[in-house]
């Protein structure tokens, strides 16, 4: 972990990071609609090929200098392959790149953004080489932050340690594996609400059990990431209370769709109804998350509310194997089951939801084994589509809002051999591609729905459940909201005496 | 004696050539891709090779193992995949943590292994040898990670004597010198702090001690027992010596001798022991750091640290075994 958000790419850091920095476009409070950030406004050009961002004035960083049309330029210019940009006043040079912006090359902003230029003191124009309508949302991301010139190029090595950006806290300290201390800035421009709290410290206390106790004990004034069972007793406890916020998450089981057996919609929508998602949600998930009809969370604009959703029914189950040709499953060889060996938001108990779901198809007659392994290698496996997988678990937590960042990314297998469920539909890829180059949202929105109808009626993946996020918290902590991209927004939040 | 010294040092260098590469091989020979973790489930595969690039994993095996020799020899263990930092910096802001822990647990198995064992010995097949013979089983069965779970519930929910986790208040100022907690507190003569210190390090010290202090404690037991049937003994007995002269001046030096070996052992064996207690306790040091890189496959932090462990264990073991030299001169002659 560190603290440079173009570098970054664990919650950890960005947790830190959220409260020291500040992009362009900001996300409202528990939501993803994007607001004004540290640009005022900006203007997209009848093609979707340019955007002009006007800069808030009279922002300045911690250290004191000034936030401006350079800043962004150098911000975001460094992360670039090829660095087309123009600065305004002095041409600062951007120190050599130590290593791989991750974010920004997974976010395939190299092939979306060509020059950014300083028109003036507060004027950023960027020139795309595409159209590709989730720039902006991108823009919001952390690796998007504003960082200051003068103190990345004065020791481009130690900023990583030393963060300064525009946010409503400065770092103070850093004990490693210990704690990061963060002091208020009083100089912060947004002079409604906070910054309240005089200091801020994170501290790193890698076991859940023990960091409940900490909380308990009123140690600490907000736990992360509890274990499940020990919610219930928080809720008992009457110096704590419960936060909570639906997940921008989607855990899904998919199908090896290089594999003749899955091409097959019977054979995959058999599954899809043999599959008892909700006993899944209330026991494996305790309850903490939702069965999900489509592969984004309800609270995305362009989720289809048509759609109703694999219902749990044997019966159509086996109607449909046996439409596949497998009668009572006769004839089927027995088949694998991927399971995630790590709790994942999306997926608290990866391993439990398998054995949930091999004997839910033992009851339409379908033999099926659970493999797994560890973390790195199951992602690097599941990437080669092997044929001794059959099905696999997986999920994605949302990045920026945009329901690109899924859709796109998840299931379009046409477009590039690293989209992991690699489920080709030449429909559904012009579907996507037509929501890249729309700007317009509305019009966006609709095109989603129609691409979430013809997943429905294909069942390239079904989708298990959206997770809640919870945090336990002491009961004098105020104001405090968790957000669905996860970020921790410290801000508005005061203690109550 | 020079060069008994002289000859089992210079053994030290193929010893820890031979843990560079073991660790380098089964490192690289265990599945788990470094890149595939740092980018998770939004890997691209162009990402994917960028990174790979970049921490140099796309060459073949032999150049990524000249290449670590070769940084080596300058002194440089290379740079963390997850922090970017060198591996050298981050061992440095992390030893003197683990040491600290480690010694107090030594010291505290020390006293209670070497006091439980001599009782024990003196009083045999009486009820307390029992007694500290059965805790010394269980002392060394007992898992760590649930022993640490159970004090922290009695000792700090329950009571409220000690804190939980982490090794110093967070709102406790201390003015870091060399990373040694408590000897930066003396240093700077911050009384708060050093007492905030100690009543931290406690627990995870009692923890860690569990297994070391069974285990000296049966082997100084064992010892004793041998050297108080030696004739010498007898003899002391007979001249009408105290029972308390004839033990702690004629047999406890004797017995003593394995025991140095055993303690000089726990010590390496503390340190490995270390990442539980650092995990649970939340202690910043080289054990919680490296059960993190094994996780995250860092394969410089791994590589580095476990060399750095490797080093300070075999030099402990030369340290013990000429400090043995010293208490019994028979040895060095061979």
């Amino acid at each position: 972990m560190g603290l440079d958000p173009a570098y970054e790419t664990d919650g950890n850091s960005f947790m830190v990071c959220d409260n020291i920095f500040e992009a362009l476009v900001a996300y409202a409070d528990e939501s993803t609609q994007l607001e004004p950030g540290l640009a005022e406004s900006w203007d997209i050009s009848a093609d979707g090929m340019t955007y002009t961002f006007h800069l808030r004035k009279g922002v300045k960083f911690h250290d004191g200098t000034p936030f401006n049309a350079d800043a962004v330029v150098f911000s975001i210019g460094r992360m670039m392959k090829e660095r087309k940009v123009k600065f305004l006043n002095q041409p600062l040079t951007i120190p050599a790149q130590e290593r791989t912006p991750e974010y920004w090359v997974s976010m395939e902003m190299d092939n979306t953004v060509d020059t950014i230029e300083a028109i003036d003191d507060y004027t950023v124009v960027f020139k795309l080489k595409r159209v590709e309508a989730p720039f902006l949302a991108n823009m919001g991301m952390d690796f998007a932050d504003i960082i200051s010139p003068t103190a990345f190029t004065k020791n481009p090595k130690e900023f990583v340690r030393n963060p300064v950006g525009t946010g409503p806290f400065k770092f103070v300290s850093w004990v490693k594996d210990d704690r990061i201390i963060l002091e208020k800035n009083k100089d912060y421009w947004d002079k409604k609400g906070g910054p309240y709290l005089d200091k801020l410290i994170f501290r790193s206390i890698p076991e859940n059990s023990v960091r409940f106790l900490e909380l308990k004990t009123g140690n600490i004034n907000i736990c992360q990431y509890p274990n499940p069972a020990d919610i219930p007793m928080a809720a008992k406890d009457k110096k704590l209370k419960l936060v909570s916020q639906p997940g921008m998450n989607i855990g899904y089981l998919s199908f090896n769709h290089t594999k003749k057996l899955w091409q097959d919609a019977s054979m995959r929508k058999a599954i899809a109804h043999a599959i008892n998602r909700e006993a899944i949600v209330d026991n494996i998930y305790q309850g903490m998350g939702q069965v999900a009809s489509n592969p984004i969370p309800p609270t995305m604009w362009g989720y289809n509310k048509e759609v109703p959703g694999f219902k749990y029914d044997l019966d159509l189950a086996k109607a449909y194997l046996a439409k596949a040709g497998f009668p009572e499953g006769k004839g089927l060889p027995e088949i694998t089951l991927w399971s995630m060996p790590v709790p994942r938001p999306y997926n608290p108990e990866g391993l439990k939801v398998g054995v949930a779901m091999i004997s839910d198809l033992s009851k339409i007659g379908i033999k099926a084994k659970i493999v797994s392994y560890d973390w790195g290698t199951y992602l690097k496996r599941q990437r080669e589509q092997p044929d001794d997988m059959d099905l696999f678990q997986l999920g994605w937590t949302g990045d920026n809002g945009d329901p690109d960042n899924f859709l796109a990314v998840l299931f379009d297998g046409l477009a590039s051999s690293s989209i992991r469920t690699q489920w080709k539909n030449e429909q559904y890829h012009n579907y996507m591609l037509e929501g890249k180059q729309t700007v317009d949202q509305a019009k966006r929105a609709e095109i989603y729905k129609k691409a979430l109808q013809l997943i429905y009626e294909e069942c390239p993946v079904i989708s298990i459940a959206h997770s809640t996020v919870i945090s336990p918290i002491t009961k004098n902590v105020m104001n405090y909201k968790l957000h669905p991209t996860a970020s921790v927004r410290m801000k508005d939040v005061w203690m109550q005496k | 004696m020079p060069a008994y010294i002289l000859r089992r040092f210079l053994i030290l260098i193929p010893t820890l050539l031979g843990v560079s590469i073991i660790v380098f091989m089964m490192l690289r020979l265990t599945p788990g891709d470094p890149a595939e973790l740092l980018l998770g489930e939004r890997a691209t595969e162009s990402a994917l090779q960028e990174v790979r690039e970049h921490l140099g994993l796309n060459e073949p095996l032999h150049v990524q193992y000249g290449l670590f020799l070769k940084r080596l020899m300058k002194g440089d263990l290379g740079e963390t995949i997850w922090t970017r930092q060198k591996v050298w910096i981050e061992v440095k802001q992390r030893f003197p943590a683990t040491i600290e822990l480690s010694l107090v647990a030594l010291c505290i198995s020390c006293f209670f292994g070497v006091l439980f064992g001599i009782v024990s010995a003196t009083r045999q097949y009486s009820l307390f040898d029992y007694l500290s013979m059965l805790g010394a089983l269980a002392g060394v069965s007992m898992p760590i990670f649930w022993l640490g779970l159970v004090f922290m519930l009695i000792f700090s929910l329950n009571l409220g004597w000690l804190p939980i986790s982490g090794r110093l208040d967070v709102h406790i100022n201390l003015e870091v010198i060399t990373n040694f907690y408590i000897l930066d507190a003396v240093l700077t003569r911050n009384w708060e702090a050093l007492r905030d210190v100690i009543w931290h390090i406690i627990m995870p010290a009692v923890t860690l001690s569990t297994i070391p202090t069974a285990i000296v404690a049966r082997m100084t037991r064992s010892s004793m027992l041998e050297v108080l049937r030696q004739d010498y003994i007898k003899t002391a007995k007979a001249k009408g010596l105290s029972n308390f002269k004839v033990i702690f001046k004629h047999a406890l030096r004797n017995a003593l001798i394995p025991v140095v070996t055993t303690i000089g052992l726990q010590f390496g064996i503390l340190m490995g022991g270390a990442i539980l207690t650092e995990t649970i306790f939340a202690w910043p040091g080289v054990g919680k750091w490296m059960y993190d890189a094994v996780m995250q496959r860092d394969y410089m932090v791994i590589q580095g640290g476990t060399l750095f462990i490797a080093t300070i264990f075999v030099v402990i073991n030369l340290f013990v075994d000429v400090l043995y030299a010293v208490i019994n001169p028979r040895i060095s002659v061979k």
